[in-house]
């Protein structure tokens, strides 16, 4: 259990992160910017708590997998590590440029941590089912080597960030059976469940609920949290580990946006960036909290 | 004359074995698992048809059944493959890699990781099943993705050994194989490399001869190359027989692997001065297509494109179909003599 003032500290970091992703975006110039803010509290638990990762060694065989299948909210996962030490806080500036490793939909070979290329959606959970998998199926490790010699027991974890909408691909209900067949158990699943999708709320677009009860119906176990509460979203995690007989997926409930009051729960903001004079105006709410604190203010 | 150096069935033209390429498949994927405990196969629910039955008896533990999802299929190897496994995928190719496209793209190509997708009852040799499943976009679709090899073996032989490779490899492949049962021509000593084209035919002085040498020997200047993937190399084979017997000189050259092109094409091309390409594939987008981006760079010359002319098949026996889509033998030798009247 976290005590109240470690869950202080990950509230705090998350504020950071929040303030890097509107700087990121900003500078950027195009992006999409409620998803990363609504997703801030669960990465910053993923990767300042839950996770087991090494940011010096982003290749640490032994290091918990995140498939970020909704990869059009890749800012959040930079964000979070760069303050987790991946790289530098100033490379984030270099989002979707020339060059960068921070490309608009991340890559895995292009920037170490990301773990695998993605943007078109509905492939994501897939593609941590079949790592999930791959992973069971060796008792012992193989090191590179085709022997199957050495090596050491797979104790990591994978983890699939998904978005509501893209529960409207197809591809995503075939893995959905794929992972509930064969009880993947480590494998679990985050649905950042904030009801907005491009061109609008996701139950007027294509309806998703009960999306419980489907999860269910697939043979996974399912959890709801309040994607903002961090105790509770770590809680989950660690059902989520305990669980032995079937893959589980933590319904987050979170606001698109969250945390400037101007962008929380408004789909128009699901794929445009702030402009440099909203970025500022959005970086002082962030460091004043709410303007709260006016000695923060530049 | 059959080129000795690749070692070819002494019985090529007098009743070859036959054997469907899909049969190869099911060997060489066997002897990579043998090989390498990495290698797994993936099934949507076709193991029988695609022969991924036979690794599935051998390794019961590394089968992987799909059931009838093409696109979760691909992008569970990719996530497989990511972690350090060799996948194979197999499915027909008017599904696999017809239906999954995109999935391949960015989590196979683009993610760069090697997963093996075998597509099967590629062409309209599948015969009764009709155009739905005669697949003759498979290579356009495959060949146009950045990182991905394409290969097209020419009989079973060829196709175990393309399997093993493509193990082997460590990128991702496509592969597509036929149903029929097609001549065997090449043997277990004929040379099988990715990217490397084999010349099956040549004229008997091994190489085309000197303009002069012709005249004295009283032969005529024609001349001719046919580039042929897949079973169809047979046909080609059947062709050179003819021309030559005609005096035409010739060469068949079998290009398993489509991409990426073997850049000695280009010479052989430059010698020849006329080409043919042949497949069981639509032209737009096939062997045709690549050898004409290769030599309209290099080395612009005639070329007659064997293959379906941008239209679909239709349902019936997979010989007729041949013949019906312009793929026989008699096209063929049309197409080669068509070629070598182009040359200015």
């Amino acid at each position: 259990m976290l005590s109240d003032s470690e869950i202080r500290d990950l509230e705090q970091k998350a504020v950071a992160i929040r303030s890097t992703i509107i700087e990121m975006l900003v500078a950027a110039g195009s992006g999409h910017t409620a998803g990363p803010l609504g997703m801030a509290d669960i990465f910053t638990a993923l990767y300042f708590h839950v996770l087991k990762h090494d940011p010096k060694n982003p290749n640490w065989e032994d290091r918990d997998r995140v498939m970020l299948s909704n990869g059009h909210i890749v800012p959040v996962r930079y964000a979070a590590m760069a303050h987790a030490g991946y790289f530098p806080i100033e490379e984030c500036l270099t989002l979707r440029k020339f060059g960068s490793r921070l490309q608009g939909h991340p890559e895995r070979e292009k920037l170490p941590g990301v773990e695998t290329t993605s943007g078109p959606l509905g492939s994501g959970l897939s593609q941590a089912s079949g790592y999930a998998y791959a992973a069971r199926m060796d008792p012992i490790r193989e090191p590179s080597a085709s022997n199957g010699a050495g090596g050491k027991k797979n104790t990591f974890r994978v983890f699939c960030v998904m978005s509501d909408g893209e529960h409207q691909e197809g591809n995503l209900w075939e893995a959905m059976l794929f992972a509930g067949k064969n009880k993947l158990s480590n494998l679990t699943a985050i649905i950042d469940r904030n009801n907005i999708q491009i061109d609008g709320m996701t139950e007027n677009i294509m309806p998703l609920e009960p999306l419980r009860e489907k999860y269910e119906a697939f043979n996974w176990h399912v959890l709801e949290v309040d994607g903002h509460n961090i105790a509770q979203f770590i809680a989950a995690c660690d059902e989520a580990d305990a669980i032995y007989e079937k893959p589980t997926v933590i319904i987050a409930h979170t606001i698109p946006g969250k945390g400037i009051k101007e962008i929380e729960r408004d789909f128009r903001w699901h794929g445009k960036p702030p402009k440099p004079e909203e970025g500022k105006k959005f970086l002082d709410e962030l460091r004043t909290m709410g303007g709260k604190i006016s000695s923060e203010h530049q | 004359m059959l080129n000795p150096d690749a070692k070819l069935v002494a019985n090529i033209f007098e009743k070859p074995e036959m054997a469907p390429t899909r049969d190869g498949f099911g060997k060489g994927s066997v002897e990579a698992g043998k090989a390498d405990l990495r290698v797994v196969v993936l099934s949507a629910d076709l193991e029988e048809s695609t022969r991924a039955e036979w690794f599935h008896k051998e390794f019961p533990d590394r089968y992987i059944e799909m059931g009838v999802a093409e696109q979760n299929m691909a992008t569970v190897a990719a996530g497989m493959a990511n972690y350090g496994k060799i996948p194979f995928i197999t499915s027909y190719a008017a599904f696999s890699p017809g239906r999954n496209w995109e999935q391949i793209r960015t989590t196979i190509a683009l993610n760069n990781v090697p997963v093996i997708i075998c597509g099967m009852h590629a062409g309209v040799s599948v015969g009764p099943d009709g155009a739905t499943h005669q697949m003759l976009e498979d290579m356009a679709l495959m060949r146009s993705m950045p990182n991905m090899i394409v290969i097209s073996p020419c009989d079973a032989e060829e196709a175990r050994k393309a399997t093993i490779a493509a193990a082997k490899v460590g990128k991702p492949v496509y592969m597509r194989f036929g149903r029929e049962k097609t001549p065997v021509m090449t043997t277990a000593d004929t040379p099988f490399e990715i990217g490397k084209s084999q010349i099956f035919w040549q004229p008997k002085g091994l190489t085309f001869s000197e303009p002069q040498q012709s005249h004295e020997k009283g032969l005529t200047f024609s001349r001719v190359v046919i580039f042929g993937t897949g079973p169809l190399t047979h046909n080609a084979l059947l062709a050179a027989q003819q021309l030559e017997k005609e005096n035409i000189e010739v060469m068949v050259v079998n290009v398993a692997t489509i991409k990426p092109l073997d850049e000695k094409i280009i010479e052989i091309a430059k010698q020849a001065g006329a080409v043919v390409t042949v497949e069981e594939h639509q032209v737009n987008g096939g062997l045709g297509s690549a050898i004409a981006e290769l030599l309209s760079k290099n080395a612009p010359l005639p070329i007659e494109m064997i293959g379906v002319q941008n239209q679909f098949g239709q349902s019936g026996q997979p010989a007729e179909l041949i013949e019906h889509y312009g793929m026989g033998v008699s096209h063929i030798l049309a197409a080669a003599k068509k070629a070598i009247a182009r040359k200015s």
